[in-house]
């Protein structure tokens, strides 16, 4: 009996401390580990930033974003073109995806009978097109502008035509769970006084889905600013020296303009490039910034 | 038949304390005002004939027939479950919108079937209202929640404001909101927002309102005060309202139907059907069905 | 009498009755023209699958037409200038650099995933995910850039002396797993996340610490959506260009040495259609025949992927 007394008096010691189960080595080891897993992008992010902000230092000049590249002198050269470019693409690219992607998406949410075969058909069709890799896209972007009748390489709007695909499904994606934020009572309500399904769409639905709309194709479009393969494809050019002046005309991009500056041998081509990815890096955290702006800013409660 | 002993207690909106009304049973139930009424309504404005509804093939309400006097307001009461909401939104043919929904039978309005071919319902809805559980305003400025049903279904107003002020006026609403007409209606009040979907709702000018369950999200005050409305809104228009609240049945309707639900044979889900309807006063003095008294005296549901 | 402005109530209207009430209402055509137009729309979907399935299948067609599939499938030398037509240095390389970038980010993404799941609060959880999607935002040739920059000289070459190429699938991977942390992460904490409180109180109520009690009853009651995190991180990295391309290099290598520079599949479609290949040659055929293939893997693997994560969402 003394046996038991002790070993409960023990063990009551035990319980009166507190959490000292969780603080044996292996439970310290556990969590130190998952920690620092925790931590091991944020620290991953910050080197590359830092690298980056180091080798690009010495080009962080006015220069880098008003003159065009040049292997020439490689130590003047500019990403002017691969900005602009990225810049025109991208306009075009949003102007091509956002209607179609809300279109889309308003079907499948407000128009569509979910229990139709064709509807689950569209369904399993946009999960499996979100992970297909982008540069299949840019094949599928060539084989639609060849088919379009454009055999001209590298034009504005065949990037964006391939970026579009891209961003298609995230787009979808992201409107159709805006949309489907809006509750039910909002629809009966307009329906029940005699609005069509559209009148309702457009005039409740649809307005009151706009902010998560908004979050979601900026989103889209700061993954599409930095994506090079696709246009790769495309035979965008790498080596621009004049500025995008329409939806035919040839480009460059930014982030393409860097990859073939990195595979250079110059080293001040290299440091060009590292200022330059940090100008593109700037330009994907402003649109984040934007996007969670906006979703802070409009976000209802319902 | 004995009557539960229950003490409740009427406040008319804005009259003094010194006017309530005790009601000790449904019999002593008075009206604001008195009315007799044939025990079936010799000039309906709505009919329903032989009504049964399906969700793909279970068969969720069976055979009801009713028909709705003009500028009554007939209660529709039961348990859970007994297809009443089903029914009411047959009426106004929202309930189309539910996938897989079918009707069999009739729904007539003013003799005509509103399931027949080529009805639009959308026209329906404009002359059939409805009123939602919980309120349902839009996001939008008090003004454009009530001048959006016209606005949509392309009434010719000549005067918008008028119209507004006339909706809100009849919903007993205007005085609390003329000021502030431009604010955003989820500024308003929970009994508030019911009486600007009201307001919405009569905008449109129908001449039957339906009403699904409309103070059971309400407070008591507030549900008092939607109560005197219906009252007042019966001059004007035939109102027909779900509740589960018996007392309320009794304190405003006219004529009251009670469904009952029963289980399905073959899947064993629950599918409603109507069991009694009658003149408020004769069902809740004296019923004819056992399950109606059941009811009525809270042994079950 | 009826200004159509004074709601008066339709019971004033005497005339009501006589009048029957038009129940015909408009014929809607710009609701259906709406309605067929947003059907296109999302129909766009299915038309963007079959195109690239039909974009991919003529010229790879073409390119089978020339090199037997026999070849394509059962040799082993990659030299497409030399009419040497065998894939296997490309898919080697690609799940060679693959699996490298898996062996970083599984057990660091489910590391970080538990640790946001299981012990941080709230606060901490919204405030430190958002940081790990940032990850995601890089965009890949930059991080491709930083394999060759910091990766490849200091971190491999000079901290951890490890005898590595210019380009070596070692770099490729390390870098492509970092991209892929925030992916397995994120799926794998909302798996986590999704299992009931009730049964980790379980746990804990018979004396288990959490360790335990995230590694024995947590993990096992997720595992279909951390599998699903895993499939969906080996889908990513298996369609990764830049990286591969910037880092792995260009030199189609069997030796599956990751110290060795190797030509992935997508590095060898990005750096041949870089190239000035004419149309409908068999130069240019094969960067659809291995696209063809590329897509092929990837359905497969995004197949899986989606059964997994249904079976996820339903479990609970």
């Amino acid at each position: 009996m003394t046996n038991v007394a002790a070993t409960a008096a023990r063990e009551t010691v035990v319980l009166s401390t507190g959490r000292s189960r969780d603080r044996n080595l292996k439970s310290m080891a556990f969590l130190l580990a998952l920690w620092f897993s925790l931590f091991f992008g944020v620290m991953v992010l910050l080197v590359l930033i830092v690298s980056t902000v180091i080798d690009g230092a010495p080009r962080f000049d006015g220069e880098l974003l008003t003159k065009y590249s040049s292997t020439l002198r490689p130590e003047q050269t500019g990403y002017r073109a691969g900005i602009l470019g990225s810049v025109w693409v991208m306009v075009t690219t949003a102007a091509l995806a956002v209607p179609l992607g809300i279109a889309a998406a308003l079907y499948l949410e407000e128009f569509a009978n979910p229990k139709r075969w064709y509807n689950q058909i569209i369904e399993v069709n946009l999960q499996n097109l979100a992970a297909v890799p982008s540069i299949v896209y840019g094949l599928l972007a060539v084989a639609a502008v060849t088919a379009a009748g454009i055999t001209e390489r590298g034009l504005v709007i065949s990037g964006a035509v391939a970026l579009a695909l891209l961003i298609l499904p995230v787009i979808i994606i992201t409107t159709r769970e805006a949309v489907r934020a809006v509750p039910r009572e909002i629809r009966d309500g307009s329906l029940a006084l005699g609005a069509t399904v559209w009148q309702t769409t457009w005039r409740q639905t649809l307005p009151s889905a706009i902010p998560g709309i908004a979050t979601g194709t900026i989103l889209g479009l700061s993954r599409a600013i930095g994506e090079a393969a696709p246009l790769l494809m495309i035979g965008t050019a790498t080596a621009i020296r004049f500025d995008p002046n329409g939806l035919m005309s040839q480009f460059t991009a930014l982030p393409l303009q860097i990859y073939s500056e990195t595979s250079q041998s110059r080293e001040e081509l290299r440091v060009a490039a590292s200022a330059a990815s940090i100008v593109l890096l700037v330009m994907i955290l402003a649109l984040n910034a934007l996007a969670i702006f906006i979703r802070n800013k409009f976000h209802r409660t319902w | 038949m004995s009557s539960i002993p229950s003490t409740v207690t009427i406040r008319p909106g804005g009259t003094p304390v010194d006017q309530e009304v005790h009601m000790t049973s449904f019999t002593d139930v008075h009206h604001e005002a008195e009315r007799e009424l044939p025990d079936l309504p010799h000039d309906p404005v709505m009919e329903a004939l032989d009504l049964n509804v399906f969700y793909g093939d279970f068969h969720a309400v069976h055979d009801v027939n009713l028909s709705f006097g003009r500028n009554e307001i007939t209660a529709l009461i039961g348990p859970s479950g007994c297809g009443k909401s089903t029914v009411l939104r047959c009426l106004n043919r929202m309930n189309d919108l539910v996938p897989g929904a079918r009707v069999e039978g009739e729904v007539t309005y003013h003799g005509q079937n509103i399931y027949a071919k080529g009805v639009d319902p959308i026209a329906v809805r404009t002359h059939i209202g409805m009123l939602f559980q919980k309120p349902n305003p839009f996001p939008k400025s008090i003004y454009d929640n009530i001048a959006y049903g016209p606005r949509v279904t392309g009434m010719k107003v000549e005067n918008m404001d008028d119209l507004v002020e006339q909706a809100l006026r009849g919903a007993a609403l205007w005085d609390e909101v003329k000021d502030k007409l431009k604010q955003s209606a989820y500024g308003l009040s929970g009994g508030q927002q019911q009486r600007l979907c009201i307001a919405r709702t009569i905008a449109t000018q129908p001449d039957v309102i339906l009403m699904d369950e409309p103070c059971s999200a309400l407070d008591p005050i507030a549900t008092a005060r939607v109560e005197d409305l219906m009252l007042k809104l019966r001059e004007d228009y035939t109102i027909i309202v779900v509740t589960h609240n018996m007392q309320q049945a009794a304190r405003v309707s006219d004529r009251t139907a009670f469904f009952t639900a029963r289980p399905d044979e073959t899947t064993g889900n629950r599918t409603g059907l109507l069991v009694e309807y009658n003149l408020t006063s004769k069902i809740f003095s004296n019923p004819a069905d056992k399950r109606t008294e059941d009811y009525i005296s809270g042994r079950f549901g | 009498m009826s200004s159509t402005t004074t709601p008066a109530g339709p019971s004033d209207r005497t005339g009501l009755q006589a009048t029957p009430v038009n129940l015909r209402g408009r014929s809607r055509p710009g609701e259906q023209v709406i309605r067929i137009v947003l059907l296109l729309a999302a129909l766009l979907s299915v038309a963007t699958t079959i195109g690239i399935v039909l974009a991919l299948l003529r010229p790879a067609l073409d390119f089978f037409g020339d090199v037997p599939i026999s070849e394509f499938l059962g040799t082993t030398r990659w030299a497409p200038q030399e009419a040497a037509y065998g894939i296997w240095p490309l898919v080697s390389a690609t799940f060679l650099i693959t699996f490298i970038a898996l062996l970083l980010a599984v057990p660091v993404g489910l590391g970080a995933a538990a640790y946001l799941a299981e012990y941080a609060s709230p606060k901490t959880r919204r405030r430190l995910k958002p940081v790990l999607e940032l990850l995601a935002g890089v965009p890949s040739v930059v991080y491709g850039f930083f394999a060759l920059t910091f990766v490849t000289p200091t971190l491999l070459q000079k901290i951890l002396h490890i005898d590595v190429g210019f380009t070596s699938a070692l770099a490729a991977g390390l870098v492509l797993g970092v991209m892929i942390i925030p992916t397995i992460a994120s799926l794998s904490e909302d798996a986590m996340t999704a299992v009931p409180l009730a049964l980790r109180q379980g746990s804990l109520a018979m004396g288990a610490n959490r360790m335990q009690t995230t590694l024995r009853v947590v993990f096992p009651a997720a595992l279909s959506g951390i599998a699903a995190a895993i499939v969906l991180g080996l889908s990513r990295a298996v369609g990764e260009t830049m990286i591969v391309t910037l880092a792995a290099g260009s030199r189609p290598n069997l030796s599956g040495d990751p110290r060795e520079g190797m030509e992935a599949m997508t590095a060898f479609i990005a750096i041949t259609a870089g190239g000035e290949s004419p149309v409908g040659s068999t130069s240019y055929n094969t960067l659809f025949a291995v696209g063809l293939m590329l897509f092929v893997i990837t359905l497969l693997i995004n197949i899986v992927s989606i059964a997994l994560v249904r079976r996820f969402r339903q479990v609970y």
